[in-house]
């Protein structure tokens, strides 16, 4: 987007550092493609050398590290990012949020911008009214369903539209992209 | 048998890739891609040149830079469309009315001009120079994808310091068919199937949006191109003077004219019955 008109709807803003690890990102313009594309250069050819990839964890720990170095130069980027990540021996999914002050902090679910709003509501008001909706052994259907609660909060409650929303899975085969059907409108409660 | 452990014990990657005498060797023949600028002598380079040089927030600014346009560049069927208009203006003064806003790369390769004059000219000229020593030190032509990353990193590492551009590069090579990237002075590079950048780019849109489809005609895409900056020209007082009309196509681009707006608008309006807001009589 570049003023009040949009450039392109359907950007990928998501990197692929390895086989089991999905970096999605925000932010400053040119930043963002800049630092995303300089950490997957990095973990890529951690893999190449050493013939096996960094875990999940390690990653996030890798990215926090060389945002906390640019926070602290002539010239920061303003980037903020979720990792996602399956730790291919363990097979145990771990999502990281991390933002342009190089927070690192591991969470169930994040979101990062105006989503963050939305998200919390689907996701956290529904705990407490007794009918859980995020759990750490939901299947992924359920993840789905929550999932579609939250882009219809998105379409419901934010003044702007996104454009059509891109969805990536990671598990154990890997990272695809699912198609997901974002067109049917929401009706306002 | 130290040696043979020494052999072993060293990572399996430090006799891979490049030597270091090599790494030395391609570092002096590409040369950084930044060339080395004076800059003023004072604190902060980019906040003097904003207060000296923006007249949105400071009527009175000694240099006012030339600034406005309407650009449009799309993909369809039989290659790309890339129109311009000609206008530059300084402030409220129409500075020219003949520019060119094309600028032609190579044979292939085309790029426009939105945003400061100066800094689009100099930077797709130091552009086709980087792209003619591509095809030097390569023996084929550049791709656009890899073109436009040599501009959008360049861009990026003036980030803050005031450079003001939105260009597109257009072109047809072998390996990507016809290529269309948006590159901006904050870094944004994006692949697209048309853009529309500067002052004109609503006006651009309104009708580009509206009419196009990539199964476009080669004919149809033409005019559409043209009358997309017609509209803008029209609508915006930063925007006019000549349309510049370009088609990129397999074999390289095609110039079909540098026509002046008043008679093409008037063509539009008398035989087309468009631009009915106009009247063409006296009340």
């Amino acid at each position: 987007m570049r003023g009040a008109t949009i450039l392109k709807a359907s950007d990928d803003k998501t990197k692929e550092l390895n086989r089991h690890t999905l970096m999605a990102f925000s932010g400053e313009a040119g930043d963002t493609i800049q630092f995303a594309e300089y950490i997957q250069a990095n973990i890529q050819l951690y893999s190449m050398r050493n013939d096996t990839d960094l875990g999940p964890s390690a990653v996030a720990n890798f990215v926090r590290g060389e945002l906390a170095k640019s926070l602290r130069s002539k010239k920061p980027y303003t980037v903020n990012l979720l990792l996602g990540g399956l730790d291919p021996i363990t097979e145990k999914p771990s999502l990281y949020w991390l933002d342009y002050l190089a927070a690192l902090a591991p969470v169930p679910y994040a979101a990062h911008g105006y989503a963050q709003y939305a998200i919390s509501e689907p996701l956290l008001v529904g705990r407490s009214a007794d009918h859980k909706h995020h759990h750490p052994d939901i299947d992924f259907d359920q993840g789905l369903k929550i999932l579609r609660m939250c882009t219809d909060e998105l379409k419901r409650r934010l003044p702007i539209d996104f454009k059509g929303m891109l969805v990536k899975i990671i598990d154990k085969n890997g990272i695809r992209e699912i198609n997901y059907d974002d067109s049917k409108p929401v009706a306002s409660a | 048998m130290d040696t043979l452990v020494a052999q072993y014990s060293r990572p399996a990657f430090e006799e891979e890739g490049y030597s270091q005498e090599d790494q030395h060797q391609l570092a002096q023949i590409t040369p950084s891609l930044s060339l080395n600028f004076a800059l003023p002598p004072l604190a902060n380079p980019s906040a003097f040149l904003r207060a000296t040089t923006d007249d949105h927030a400071n009527p009175d600014c000694p240099i006012k830079l030339a600034h406005g346009t309407t650009t449009l560049a799309f993909r369809f069927q039989g290659g790309i469309i890339v129109a311009t208009d000609s206008r530059a203006t300084a402030g409220n003064w129409i500075a020219s009315q003949t520019v060119k806003k094309v600028i032609e790369i190579n044979n292939c390769l085309l790029g426009t001009m939105a945003g400061g004059a100066a800094d689009c000219q100099y930077w797709l000229a130091y552009l086709g120079m980087q792209c003619r020593l591509h095809e030097l030190r390569h023996k084929r032509r550049i791709s656009v994808a890899a073109a436009s990353k040599i501009l959008s990193n360049l861009v990026y590492s003036y980030k803050g310091m005031g450079l003001s551009m939105g260009t597109m590069c257009a072109g047809v090579t072998p390996q990507e068919g016809p290529a269309l990237y948006y590159i901006d002075s904050d870094g944004t590079r994006l692949a697209g199937n048309l853009f529309c950048v500067g002052s004109g780019q609503t006006f651009a849109y309104g009708v580009l949006d509206a009419e196009y489809h990539y199964d476009l005609k080669e004919d149809e895409a033409l005019e559409l191109g043209r009358r997309s900056i017609l509209a803008a020209t029209h609508r915006d007082a930063y925007s006019g003077g000549f349309i510049n009309l370009y088609h990129v196509k397999e074999d390289g681009w095609v110039k079909h004219g540098f026509n002046d707006t008043n008679p093409i608008f008037w063509k539009t309006k008398l035989e087309k019955g468009e631009f009915s807001n106009v009247t063409s009589s006296l009340v």
